[in-house]
């Protein structure tokens, strides 16, 4: 290993080690038609990820966003083996865990895990916090209360559950939306995990209690250096959490980039957009934005070529209704999807 | 003279275990042509004033205290009968939080509306009310030839938009709009809001815009009301809000937005949650996370203070001052 000591160095930047790798990844979810329709018609497909390639660094917040519909959701669980993907290779610190079978499956799920985006349906209102936080560790066979509890003990305090004694005995009701959300991290942290899919974390809380939890994640990458793949429709918010980001349309990938210059200076059509259409918090800002116009097309019949150039307001030419861009690197670390940025090179 | 005078406001839910003081009085005006963000985490009473306005409070829901006065007439006095017909829609409408399920599945859509107009107007014949929903159609940004769609074959932001054709079918002179951009994607929000805009400019209409989030109000609204737990804590010009608030819990919520033009930072959370509204705490209902609080805000709820014109701030610290 060339750069010796691994994990994240006090400037922040991160070796290139590699956690997560993806190449090609597909999940064409097969859509029902009637027996009829079946007979004549082929067979369709919502292809809600559609040939993405992207990877993960050790230690980093990898931010995923896109409006609903575009794919983000579908790959957090893909990569986690939730479900499995129609082709293509998930590759976590070197091995292909699509080609797992279910039997060493579960002992990589201890390593990968998610955070839901809603905390009041993510935990059992039957269970109490004690109960949420030990269900793990039983599933993987460690079932020593004294070993139990003290890990709970260290979740606990490393979420921010404090004191840990007045919540242990409660159930889910019994506490707010970011103390349940906390929870819900704890349970994820529970099996010492090294990379996390946190799946809109914070869409279902308030405003107020948002940066708690958001916090939480933040040190928790400082202190056990777990990676996060942050998935996120908001991109004010992914510019305060997260390191990396890759903005998805339609099931593909359109940009990757650090996240300070993709909204500083966003290369695709639709970041730019993304980015325009977040709403500013000061009246005193001038507007001068565009909006585009359309809503996101159906992911079973996506446009030809490039799927954006139906509502893309730097429309090319005939390039853009016919060839599908490739995700070029176009800078150092900066990958873009689009003709305008391929055509230069 | 204000277009909306409210003053005093309370509304409370009766329950089994107690009334929910969700709205308590709540004073705020609107001058003619104007935009208002009501603003508050959810369940602070934003809702429950829209529908003290309209008068449309669920069961259980009661207006106990105050008056609500459109061009200098209480309406809380006046029978439902004048209300159905001189207020609702003609006066003041709603554009109902989600769109998405907020029409009747099994009727078109320009069916709905139609409805709505001839309600409100009895004289309006069917044909006339249809080429009527065809021009807000338009007005709107939606293919008027789709007024025979049913609201399944209409996308969100079409349901969004549709909704606010309905909400301006008879020309009211305000228009709430409640959380009309959530659940929707970023993009098609970013359009409903230009859309609000746009249509207040060109109807001169009032409006007042309910969200949770503070950056959609900093957008359209000229001025700010900024709601916690059932209690209007700050109210003013939208920039004395955004830059000049006073009130800590103002302060908190606009330091936990995140903006996607400032610098990173670490983000700053308001600690606690926002109070059960069946026991709300005493004095200033804010003091348990308040990190300014002082003996005085569990004993006395702070008044509304005329700090700057026009802007007001309900806290015991600038009573102090």
């Amino acid at each position: 290993m060339p750069f010796g000591e691994q994990g994240i160095r006090k400037d922040g930047a991160k070796l290139e080690e590699k956690i997560i790798e993806i190449t090609n990844l597909k999940k064409w979810f097969p859509l029902r038609t009637g027996f009829l329709s079946s007979l004549v018609r082929r067979e369709l497909f919502v292809k809600a990820v559609d040939n993405i390639s992207f990877d993960i660094k050790k230690g980093e917040i990898f931010g995923l966003a896109g409006e609903s519909g575009s794919g983000k959701t579908t790959t957090g669980r893909l990569l986690i083996k939730l479900i499995e993907p129609t082709s293509g290779k998930i590759l976590f610190k070197g091995e292909d865990i699509t080609l797992f079978p279910e039997s060493k499956t579960k002992a990589y799920r201890r390593k990968l895990q998610i955070i839901f985006q809603d905390p009041y349906e993510s935990l059992n209102p039957r269970m109490s916090i004690e109960d949420i936080l030990s269900e793990p560790l039983q599933i993987h066979g460690i079932s020593e209360d004294k070993e139990i509890l003290k890990k709970i003990y260290e979740v606990m305090e490393a979420v921010k559950l404090i004191p840990p004694d007045e919540f242990l005995q409660r159930y889910p009701h019994e506490l707010s939306g970011g103390q349940r959300q906390r929870v819900a991290t704890g349970r994820a942290l529970m099996l010492s995990p090294e990379f996390i899919v946190a799946d809109e974390p914070v869409s279902m809380l308030d405003v107020s209690i948002r940066a708690e939890v958001l916090n939480v994640i933040l040190e928790l990458r400082e202190r056990y250096q777990v990676t996060f793949l942050f998935i996120t429709h908001d991109l004010a918010l992914a510019r305060h959490i997260c390191d990396r980001i890759a903005v998805m349309y339609l099931g593909r990938i359109v940009e990757i980039a650090n996240v300070e210059e993709l909204v500083k200076e966003p290369l695709h059509p639709y970041t730019k957009a993304l980015i325009d259409a977040v709403p500013i918090p000061d009246p005193t800002v001038e507007r001068t934005k565009v909006v585009i116009k359309g809503e996101i097309p159906s992911p079973v019949n996506p446009p030809s070529g490039c799927r954006f150039h139906t509502r893309c307001p730097s429309f090319i030419g005939d390039i853009c209704r016919t060839k599908d861009p490739p995700l070029i690197e176009v800078q150092r670390n900066r990958f873009v999807a689009c003709h305008l940025h391929s055509s230069e090179k | 003279m204000a277009l909306l005078d409210v003053e005093n406001l309370t509304t409370y839910y009766s329950t089994l275990r107690g009334y929910v003081k969700a709205v308590e009085g709540v004073t705020f005006n609107i001058e003619k042509g104007e935009a208002l963000g009501l603003a508050g985490e959810s369940g602070c009473g934003k809702t429950t004033i829209a529908l003290s306005l309209l008068r449309i409070l669920p069961s259980g829901g009661k207006i106990l205290e105050g008056h609500v006065k459109i061009d200098d007439e209480d309406i809380l006095k006046l029978p439902e009968d004048d209300m159905r017909k001189r207020i609702r829609w003609k006066k003041i409408s709603l554009v109902f939080q989600g769109a998405m399920n907020a029409m009747n599945p099994v009727n078109r859509v320009g069916e709905q509306i139609v409805e709505a107009i001839r309600i409100h107007e009895p004289k309006v014949g069917k044909k006339e009310a249809y080429e009527r929903v065809r021009k807000l159609f338009e007005l709107v940004g939606v293919e008027p030839s789709r007024v025979s769609n049913y609201p399944f074959e209409f996308s969100g932001g079409m349901r969004q938009r549709a909704m606010i054709a309905m909400a301006v079918a008879c020309s009211p002179e305000l228009v709430i709009a409640d959380e009309p951009g959530t659940a929707l994607d970023v993009i098609v929000q970013a359009q409903v809001l230009k859309l609000l805009g746009e249509l207040k400019e060109k109807l001169g209409m009032s409006l007042i815009l309910i969200s949770h989030d503070l950056s959609l109000i900093a957008e359209v609204c000229e001025k700010t009301a900024i709601m916690y737990a059932g209690q209007l804590v700050e109210f003013g010009d939208s920039v004395s809000i955004f830059k000049k608030s006073m009130h800590p819990y103002t302060q908190g919520l606009i330091s936990a937005f995140p903006s996607i033009r400032s610098e990173r930072t670490r983000m700053i959370s308001i600690p606690g949650s926002p109070p059960d509204l069946l026991n709300p705490p005493s004095g200033c209902r804010f003091h348990p996370r308040c990190s300014y609080a002082m003996p005085i805000c569990q004993k006395e709820r702070p008044k509304l203070l005329n700090v700057n014109s026009g802007h007001t701030v309900a806290c015991h610290l600038v009573n102090k001052a």
